[in-house]
């Protein structure tokens, strides 16, 4: 091969859970350029409906620019060209007919940084389902706002003080709001970039355990630079390195037995 | 493979690889000197041999601690998890190969009479074959060489066949002359402890597979010990 892409490898190949459950996003032959640089070589990965994939890899290797990809973030990005096929549910992202806006209610995202509007807890919930017309009166609205809530496990921590404004709450329950606020618009998909860098370990831990919750119902890709975290939480593992994706595989295999030297030297704290 | 970005974290894989150095060296020595004290019934060198037995069960018990001390310190993952795993394993199949090196040494307190020279020189070829086994097995893992670990792992059959064919003489032995039932029965077990320092040998070499390529291996290890079915009947001699 005379590409400078070296191919993906897979363990096992395919992957368990990308052959048990149906492929909720497949990109197909992905690259992505950031004015002259190529930030992204050649991607192709199929990722899992009602599972957890993470993507780990070293600061730059473009894991959080391929997820932004998945929901058309990099669109914002002055200079930033996506080429390659991205497909959810089998329908192209890149499609001329297609909403980005609706794209982006239907593939939710969290950041690192907690995030929240500056208006009251109920606000940041509701202020989603009502720019999409979700709720069909006051009270739906409301019901929305608490089953979000309830679901992203902070309802009864903030029942008594709906009104009052989100950032006053901690960055664990702050996070919790975000992702709140991002399952509200009911998406298929959940984007996790570093949700859990800026928390302590207990919030990173209430966090961790609504991701498994989570995962019955929505496709999660999370980011992280925690290799324990990516064990701990994901069901598939993909290691990117200098834009490429190196190895994708099922976490259980790929944390105890990776079969690329790069990802072994990576998880193993190795890499110079 | 190169070095962790924590140099502390090499100290702490490089400090269990030399503990459980140390321990094979030992258990190699006990299995020496415990076919040795029987074979010559000394009884002296048999209960050097006793006592020796304990520092390879507090190596045993260092060598855990160390290997959780690192896990929860380290969290290692992938060949390094493999690492810590396989060295707990081996630290445990080294001191069981202790308990029966001792427990070989042992009757050499329980066998008064002399025994004659035919019968002792069966127990010394299979205590050599389990010495090579040993030493060979060690040696691969200080070098995580699972080529050599299979060749281990492959020719543990060689102790099964002799200690088939010792078992089968003792047998005959003891059937010839009921006097000799006593030492007979005491080199019956010594060899069978002897026959089970072999399978642990095996042991340690599916572990240096499992460390080198992250899966176990799969193979059915060849096995000729088949005294556990051969009947026993007097009425096979006529």
């Amino acid at each position: 091969m005379n590409d400078m892409t070296p191919r993906t490898i897979f363990t096992p190949a395919p992957p368990r859970i990308i052959a048990e459950r149906p492929a909720k996003v497949v990109a197909e032959g992905v690259n992505v350029h950031y004015g002259e640089k190529r930030a992204i070589h050649d991607l192709s990965i199929s990722i899992p409906d009602k599972a957890v994939s993470a993507f780990i890899g070293p600061s730059g290797c473009g894991k959080s620019t391929f997820l932004r990809c998945i929901n058309r973030m990099n669109d914002t990005i002055a200079g930033c060209r996506v080429t390659g096929r991205i497909t959810v549910d089998g329908h192209d992202i890149h499609d001329r007919n297609l909403d980005v806006v609706q794209l982006r209610a239907r593939v939710g995202m969290v950041f690192q940084k907690p995030n929240p509007f500056p208006k009251s807890i109920f606000e940041n919930v509701a202020y989603g389902p009502r720019i999409h017309g979700l709720a069909k009166d006051k009270t739906d609205l409301e019901r929305i706002v608490v089953e979000s809530l309830k679901k992203a496990g902070l309802f009864e921590e903030v029942k008594d003080r709906m009104l009052q404004p989100g950032t006053g709450l901690s960055g664990g329950q702050q996070q919790r709001l975000c992702i709140a606020r991002a399952i509200a618009v009911n998406p298929e998909i959940i984007l996790m970039d570093e949700p859990c860098s800026a928390l302590d370990p207990i919030a990173t831990a209430r966090i961790e355990e609504l991701i498994h919750e989570l995962k019955q119902n929505y496709c999660i890709v999370i980011v992280t630079h925690s290799m324990q975290q990516a064990a701990r939480v994901s069901d598939l593992t993909a290691f990117f390195h200098l834009g490429n994706l190196i190895e994708v595989g099922d976490t259980d295999v790929m944390f105890t037995s990776p079969q690329d030297k790069k990802t072994q030297d990576y998880i193993t704290g190795r890499f110079g | 493979m190169p070095d962790h970005i924590m140099k502390a974290y090499d100290d702490d894989l490089a400090a269990l690889q030399s503990m459980l150095s140390t321990m094979g060296g030992l258990a190699e020595e006990q299995l020496a000197r415990s076919v040795e004290a029987l074979t010559r019934r000394d009884t002296k060198l048999a209960d050097i041999v006793i006592h020796a037995d304990d520092r390879i069960d507090q190596m045993e018990r260092a060598v855990e601690e160390k290997a959780i001390l690192t896990i929860a310190k380290r969290q290692p993952m992938a060949k390094d998890l493999r690492n810590i795993m396989v060295a707990i394993r081996i630290a445990t199949d080294l001191e069981r190969i202790g308990d029966l090196a001792k427990n070989v040494a042992k009757r050499s307190h329980a066998i008064s009479d002399p025994i004659p020279r035919r019968l002792t020189s069966g127990l010394q070829r299979m205590g050599q074959l389990a010495q090579a086994q040993l030493k060979r097995v060690l040696d691969s893992f200080a070098a995580a060489d699972s080529e050599q670990a299979m060749e281990v792992w492959r020719h543990d059959e060689d102790i099964d066949a002799l200690y088939n064919s010792i078992f089968r003489e003792l047998l005959t032995y003891m059937m010839e002359d009921p006097r000799m039932i006593g030492a007979c029965t005491h080199l019956l077990f010594a060899t069978k402890n002897i026959e089970r320092i072999g399978d642990h040998a095996t042991n340690i070499a599916e572990n240096i597979y499992y460390l080198v390529h992250g899966q176990p291996i799969r193979d059915e290890r060849p096995k000729k010990d088949d005294t556990a079915t051969t009947p026993f009947s007097p009425l096979n001699n006529d």
